[in-house]
């Protein structure tokens, strides 16, 4: 069983070496086996380590080779097997598969393209380590080997400024977190002596409740996991990623790499149960972004700018999922989302294939007749996100927001209103697109064409995957089985015996709270269709004469402009400061002063050698003079 | 008692200081480089009367034998010397030693 | 006595060297002559036992009245440095095969006379010898700089000469006490040093001796000045021999010298050193940000990377100090890789000023490759050198103090800063006039980049190899301590 363990990465990370080193040679056509190739192997291991889960409960960690050992710390290359990796495993290596699948057509004319498939099999490979290593710094590896390949990625078409501009902020963005992330890591070993996760929580169990060590760890890994799943206040890197091809953005910056934040406090889930006072800030800042999110997508234009701001919006909902306990939840939140917005992603993708790269929803706009295929599945998408049941993202949402009504009903108002804004901003997003006549150029009229099939059958896939994911887990309310918690129950016992618990709501309050979202999703629905496939709303240029709270969320509330203001040009500042004054007027100055002091006393003292050897003489009978009379004194 | 005993030590010594410090003098006020030379003579020879002196009152031959190495070495230095100021006369035609302030700085 | 046949070789390989009378093969001779240096390396380390601290010893008199031997040995600290001097002179060698150097005789005994002075760094085991073989690698240095630099080159190269010449002399007076200091008859053995008896007010100056020696040589903020002007006017083989060798000295003399023999000093001022280093991790990473030349900017990149590894020694915690040795091996690695990078690309256009680049992945792919890994291990990321290192030293770090920790990780953020700020404007982007044509690696040049790009694979996946040669050296330097 080690061997095909092992095998899981390994394959990506074969298809990357070869793709990578033969870049030049390889023909297209290899490449397009190799790529998705590999990715595909590690989709049908995933699928007999699944099947074969129940070997693994025994020793779910797998020792391969020790790694770094110094003293007392000890660090070796294991990987955890249990339900909670194994489902990551399945979505990393299946929705990833599809995506691949997708990207031969997305990317057939590409002169990149063996580069891209190098890259994207270096992802896979490294969400992969993510995923199943035993030990934080295994995960590490990971975390940062994504970073790398989103930085890669984004960067792809590098002839592009703005585009590496985009790569480069995501990639420092990244490092900030990864900070707090090493940090946190630090702190574990002080206090634990062991960095791997079958150590750590296991002595986890018998630390106090709000114990401050612990309070600090959690913390400093959830400025790990705001970093990389694009809370605030990082996220301003996500939006600039959609600079990268498409299938990047379904792949990485939507299904797999973003939800990496998530996937870690989950696996954590101990540490942060011990912390009421972390999970408090995650919940707020997971609230926080939902809303804020949500509020700079209904004012968006750009075909993947909404998205990438309606992913935003999504991971605050796991994490607010989590903070309140709803591990389970969370995960299945994370399990839909990445087939509703891979789904999405790959639609948009179509979308702009068809129509040479324009992504303005304004220059859009009767799609539906051209593209009924891309039209059927981003609909079945956007009822899916919208949370119309019984497709997956309604059940999974609805499992979040009953857990937060438990916990407080104001924060089950404010996550309602989310859905709503996701709701409206999702069927603008349509309507624009799909509805209505065509706004674009002619020659882009002319050019309209439905996906090849390489692309199309991607989409239906995970349409499928989209419509029916959510029966993995129907609450028992609605006569589900709720195997998706059955599966992840192990994984959070020791937590859920922990958690403080709210009394559950009545089923009564339960069909409520789902009705009222349904009512209000619906009503956005068919307000969004009179505003936008019926009105004229929506086209206005970026900045007519609106009023200033409207160019306030639709300049994404000046954001970049602020840490623009506040971090980037200070540092700069900073920087030649200590340059041009600190480092050349002042400490070089020293050093040379001192140089300059010896050369000038030698060019003072000189002057005595006068050449009068009269003078010489006297001088050395006077020295002898004073070496008699010392010699009598001392 | 060897008759050089017969005079006190430190009639020696004041004679030699008084000699010593002749030569002092002339070295530092003359400006004839061989007249300095014959000074510098004069204090070397000075302190070999001193040192056959100590050697005659101490029974220890040893002084007498740091004499004649002095006297050889004094030699030597009076024949460099005598050559050098003979080469400075050929060049300047004068052996005053403030002409020779070239060296300076 | 293989230690002793390491360092003569490159003597008798310069004597040789000097009577060819074929200019042209003069490099190819270097090259065999430091390969071979390289492969008695390789027999040493398979020779090395770590459990036995008798290892490769050397001892013959030489001054035997004054105490001064001619006493040579390895232990893990010292094999691992003389391996990455010997690693990387023959690749430095490669490296210079494309520039046609003028009096190569000349040029090439300095580098064989430079990998000697080297080796007898780290493998002297009396303080005289340490001393002169510290002086001796100063001349080659020097030498190389002032005869085959750019611009500038004398003025620049005479400061750093003084500056790093005036620091050694204090280690010179600290050293002559020392010795007078040791149990009778006295002697400069390096046990005998350690053996000293000081009092806590000696133990103070000595250590300020040592460490102004040092810390001019790593150098540590502020005592950097001469480094970013000498790396911008040495030459390309003489940058690397400066950053990826020579500094090490350095630090090899602070976890050789300094920590056993002034123990308490060290502890008491350890505060202080690590602030140093860490304020000159942040003030140097924030200077680099706005540099526009290459080589110094990479030059103010060391000073923070190796800030790192000063305050990682002075947390005097193993792991910090297994760390600093990982990460010294990698940091040499790793800065000789960015100034071949540098020199390839200022050979081919002219320039290495960052604003006249741009584009140059799109006709020289292999270069871009190149250049990117060895930035990724520069900056740090897992499975790369960089990263076994700097976890390692911060970790450490975190043990003695978590502020210091956390502001010099800051350093992690900054570097991914500079340096893809530099990757970026030179790779990536529109190619302009000056790279249009730019051509892409030659085989010798690839030649040259492959052993790095192996050693920051093996380094950063295998590093057991490397860290378990020296543990055991590490942990007696610690017991001086406790």
């Amino acid at each position: 069983m080690n061997a095909i363990l092992i095998l899981i990465p390994l394959f990506p990370l074969l298809g990357f070496l070869i793709l990578g080193l033969g870049f030049r040679a390889i023909p297209k056509k290899w490449a397009s086996v190799i790529g998705p190739g590999t990715v595909l192997l590690s989709f049908i291991l995933s699928l007999v380590v699944f099947f074969n889960f129940h070997d693994f409960a025994a020793s779910p960690t797998r020792f391969f080779f020790p790694w770094l050992h110094v003293g007392p710390l000890d660090i070796p290359f294991s990987f955890l097997i249990d339900p909670l990796s194994i489902l990551m495993l399945l979505i990393v290596t299946g929705v990833g598969f599809i995506i691949h699948v997708y990207s031969i057509g997305y990317m057939k004319d590409d002169p990149g393209f063996n580069r891209f498939f190098a890259y994207m099999n270096l992802f896979v490979f490294s969400m992969l380590l993510l995923v199943l290593g035993a030990n934080y710094p295994i995960m590490f590896i990971g975390w940062e080997g994504v970073g790398l390949c989103s930085y890669l990625l984004i960067g792809f078409w590098f002839r592009n400024h703005e585009y590496n501009n985009a790569a480069k902020k995501a990639f420092i963005m990244n490092r900030i977190g990864d900070l707090g992330f090493l940090l946190g890591m630090f702190l574990i070993f002080n206090i634990f002596n062991s960095l791997s996760f079958d150590h750590v929580f296991a002595q986890a169990k018998s630390i106090s409740f709000g114990n401050p060590s612990i309070v600090a760890i959690t913390l400093l890994l959830f400025v790990g996991a705001v970093g990389k799943s694009a809370q605030i206040p990082l996220y301003t890197w996500l939006p600039d990623a959609m600079a990268g091809p498409t299938p990047v953005s379904a792949l990485i910056h939507a299904a797999t790499m973003v939800t990496a934040g998530v996937y870690m406090v989950a696996r954590s889930n101990i540490l942060y149960v011990l912390s009421p006072a972390t999970m408090a800030i995650m919940g707020m800042t997971g609230l926080a972004t939902a809303l804020f999110a949500a509020s700079i997508a209904i004012f968006q234009n750009d075909i993947k700018k909404i998205l990438a701001y309606s992913t935003i919006s999504q991971l605050g909902y796991m994490f607010v999922g989590l903070s309140v306990g709803a591990f389970t939840g969370a995960m299945f939140h994370l399990t839909t989302h990445a087939f509703f917005k891979a789904l999405l992603f790959l639609c948009a993708g179509s979308v702009i294939h068809a129509l040479g790269g324009e992504q303005d929803i304004r220059s859009m706009g009767g799609l539906r007749k051209t593209m009924p295929k891309t039209f059927w599945t981003f609909l079945i998408a956007t009822l899916t996100i919208a949370g119309i049941p019984p497709l997956s993202g309604f059940f999974s949402k609805d499992e979040v927001l009953v857990k937060a009504f438990e916990f407080g009903h104001l924060l089950w108002l404010l996550l309602a209103i989310g859905t709503l804004m996701t709701a409206f901003y999702m069927f603008r997003m349509l309507y624009l697109v799909f509805f209505r006549d065509f706004r674009g150029s002619d020659e882009q009229k002319h050019h309209l064409h439905e996906a090849p099939s390489v692309m199309r059958i991607p989409l239906v896939i995970l349409a499928l995957l989209a419509a029916f994911g959510g029966l993995i887990n129907i609450p028992a309310l609605l006569g589900g089985n709720e195997g998706l918690s059955k599966f992840l129950a192990p994984v959070f016992a020791d937590s859920f015996s922990i958690m403080e618990h709210e009394t559950p709501v009545s089923n009564g309050t339960g069909w409520l709270l789902m009705s009222v979202t349904f009512v209000g999703v619906v009503a956005m629905a068919v307000w969004a269709y009179f505003r936008y496939a019926k009105g004229k709303h929506g086209l206005e240029p970026d900045d007519t004469s609106r009023s200033f709270p409207v160019r306030m969320v639709s300049n994404k509330y000046y954001i970049d402009e602020l840490y623009d203001y506040l971090f980037v040009k200070p540092v700069l500042r900073i920087s030649r400061f200590l340059h041009e004054i600190v480092e050349l007027r002042f400490i070089d100055r020293i050093v040379n002063g001192v140089g300059n002091l010896v050369v000038w006393t030698g060019s003072t003292v000189r002057f005595i050698q006068t050449g009068n050897v009269g003078f010489y003489m006297f001088i050395m009978i006077l020295g002898i003079i004073l070496i008699l009379f010392l010699n009598i004194l001392i | 008692m060897a008759p050089i005993s017969s005079i006190p030590i430190q009639y020696y010594l004041v004679f030699c200081s008084v000699l010593f410090s002749i030569g002092v003098v002339g070295v530092l006020i003359k400006r004839n480089a061989l007249v300095i030379l014959m000074s510098i003579e004069l204090m070397i020879n000075s302190i070999n009367l001193l040192l056959a002196a100590f050697s005659a009152y101490s029974n220890d031959p040893a002084g007498q034998i740091f004499v004649f190495f002095i006297m050889v070495v004094a030699a030597a230095e009076v024949a460099i010397g005598l050559a050098i100021v003979v080469l400075i006369y050929r060049t300047t035609h004068s052996i005053d030693i403030n002409v020779l302030n070239k060296l300076k700085w | 006595m293989l230690t002793v046949i390491l360092i003569l070789f490159p003597l008798v390989f310069l004597l040789i060297l000097l009577s060819i009378r074929q200019e042209k093969i003069v490099r190819q001779f270097a090259l065999a002559a430091s390969l071979i240096e390289f492969g008695v390396a390789v027999a040493a380390f398979i020779q090395f036992k770590t459990s036995c601290h008798c290892n490769l010893l050397f001892t013959a008199d030489w001054l035997a009245t004054l105490g001064v031997s001619l006493k040579f040995g390895m232990d893990g600290i010292s094999l691992l440095m003389v391996m990455l001097t010997t690693f990387l002179i023959p690749v430095i060698i490669l490296a210079s095969f494309s520039h046609a150097y003028p009096k190569p005789r000349a040029f090439y005994g300095l580098v064989l006379l430079m990998e000697m002075a080297l080796v007898g760094v780290f493998t002297a085991f009396d303080g005289l010898m340490f001393y002169i073989f510290w002086e001796l690698a100063l001349i080659p240095a020097y030498f190389i700089c002032a005869v085959w630099g750019g611009n500038d080159r004398i003025r620049i190269t005479f400061k750093f000469f003084l500056y790093t010449f005036v620091g050694s002399l204090f280690m010179l007076v600290a050293l002559i006490y020392l010795y007078f200091r040791t149990p009778l008859p006295h002697s400069f053995d390096l046990h005998w040093l350690y053996a000293a008896t000081l009092t806590p007010g000696e133990q103070s100056w000595i250590f300020v001796a040592f460490f102004l020696a040092f810390a001019i040589k790593i150098p540590i903020f502020p005592f950097h000045t001469w480094q970013p002007d000498t790396y911008a006017a040495a030459p390309a083989t003489g940058s690397m021999l400066l950053a990826g060798m020579m500094l090490k000295m350095g630090i090899y003399g602070m976890i050789r010298w300094m920590v056993p023999v002034c123990h308490n000093a060290v502890q008491e001022y350890a505060p202080y050193v690590i602030a140093l280093a860490v304020t000159g991790i942040i003030y140097a990473s924030v200077i680099a940000i706005r540099q526009g030349d290459m080589k110094r900017l990479v030059a103010y990149s060391s000073i923070a990377h190796v800030g790192l590894i000063a305050a990682g020694v002075f947390s005097l915690t193993a792991i910090a100090m297994q760390g600093a040795i990982i990460q010294m091996i990698s940091h040499g690695i790793n800065i000789v890789g960015l100034f071949m990078v540098i020199d390839i690309i200022e050979k081919r256009t002219g320039t290495r000023t960052i604003s006249e680049l741009g584009g140059i992945a799109h006709k020289a792919p292999r270069l871009a490759i190149m250049f990117m890994i060895i930035l990724l291990g520069s900056i740090a990321l897992p499975l790369t050198n960089g990263f076994i290192g700097e976890f390692l030293l911060l970790l450490g770090l975190f043990e003695y103090s978590a502020v210091f920790a956390a502001i010099a990780g800051l350093t992690i953020i900054f570097s991914a800063v500079y340096m893809l700020w530099m990757y970026q404007r030179t790779m990536y982007g529109p190619p302009n006039v000056i790279t249009e044509n730019i051509p892409d690696l030659t085989w010798p040049e690839m030649a040259a980049f492959i052993p790095l790009v192996v050693m920051i694979f093996w380094i950063g996946l295998f590093p057991g190899l490397f860290l378990d040669v020296a543990l055991p050296d590490v942990m007696q330097t610690l017991n001086f301590i406790r």
